[in-house]
């Protein structure tokens, strides 16, 4: 037991490491592949939590098929974030 | 003035989350009194196995108790393909100017992707062939066999995915779906109600409608995905 709760706590803080870096990060590449190791964590945790149809589906649609739409869309448009809609938006 | 509004917003979601779930005591049976005649979980376990003779429950609630949403869902994967498909139209005669917008890999990569292909798409064969004995089924199946034939358009910049083949399998697929619906609703009076006899617990070829409903909806999903990742890698390039 105390080495889930231990499992689960590591990969607690890793999630939600990468989902901040995902939203700080300026180069959205990386950022795509940081939303990535978020699913590849949530799809453990899935599995631990006896779900295996879910950490299945997870797998499969949210590491390879959406990373991948989001990679073929950055090298179609810009690979950096664009500060002017920031400052745009700030004068609301 | 926008950050005080984001942060005002993020205090206010997490105390209703943690609100919500705190209630919920992690870990615990939530199924409650399995023997309450009442109770739509414990009826799930306690009948599944003689009615629909399928050893995965999950499989049982998705395509047989709850086939109508599965429907539904699909249909919004389908809705989802055809607006993607609409908004990156391109006509017949600009095929020849259409790029693969990946630049060409190395050996390594074309060498091992064309051995991973096939045990990838075995894979997924085996998973929504097998969903209603182990987890799994059409939408996973289906989605990694999309997978294989991603890496395969990114390792290839001449393989073609085929957009005859892939529309027909749709509609095939589909097709499949609502008329062994229909077919349950004409012969028993509801709709994707099992007619086919169960067979034996534990087998390949048991639980009646459902197997057959779970390949048509991974042939319908893979046939989806790798038509998104088709014309997403093919753009017409700007002047």
């Amino acid at each position: 037991m105390i080495v889930y709760v231990i499992i689960f706590s590591i990969l607690s803080i890793l999630l939600i490491a990468s989902a901040i870096y995902a939203v700080v990060q300026k180069d959205l590449l990386i950022a795509v592949i940081s939303t990535g190791v978020i699913s590849l964590i949530l799809s453990v945790f899935f599995y631990l939590m006896h779900a295996p149809d879910v950490a299945l589906t997870e797998a499969a649609i949210g590491i390879a098929l959406t990373t991948i739409i989001f990679v073929i869309t950055i090298r179609n448009t810009t690979r950096n974030e664009d500060e002017s809609i920031d400052n745009n938006l700030d004068k609301f | 003035m926008r950050k005080v509004f984001v942060i005002i917003l993020l205090i206010l979601v997490g105390y209703f989350l943690t609100n919500t779930f705190s209630l919920i005591t992690f870990g615990e049976n939530r199924i409650g009194n399995t023997s309450e005649e009442k109770n739509v979980a414990a009826y799930y376990l306690n009948n599944t196995k003689e009615k629909t003779s399928v050893a995965n429950v999950v499989t049982a609630i998705v395509v047989n108790y709850r086939g109508f949403d599965t429907l539904g869902e699909v249909t919004v994967l389908f809705l989802a393909t055809t607006g993607l498909g609409s908004i990156l139209f391109r006509r017949k005669e600009d095929e020849d100017q259409i790029e693969r917008i990946s630049k060409p890999s190395s050996s390594l990569v074309q060498t091992g992707s064309r051995i991973l292909f096939p045990l990838i798409a075995l894979l997924g064969i085996y998973v929504f062939i097998h969903g209603h004995l182990t987890p799994g089924g059409g939408f996973q199946g289906g989605a990694i066999i999309a997978t294989g034939f991603l890496l395969m358009l990114i390792s290839y910049k001449n393989f073609k995915a085929g957009h005859t083949m892939l529309i027909w399998v749709e509609s095939l697929a589909g097709i499949t779906f609502v008329t062994i619906g229909l077919w349950g609703l004409l012969t028993s009076g509801s709709f994707l109600e099992n007619t086919l006899p169960g067979g034996e617990l534990n087998n390949l070829i048991s639980g009646g409608i459902i197997p057959i409903i779970y390949i048509a909806v991974g042939f319908k999903v893979a046939a989806e995905l790798t038509g998104v990742l088709d014309i997403l890698l093919n753009i017409k390039p700007k002047k």
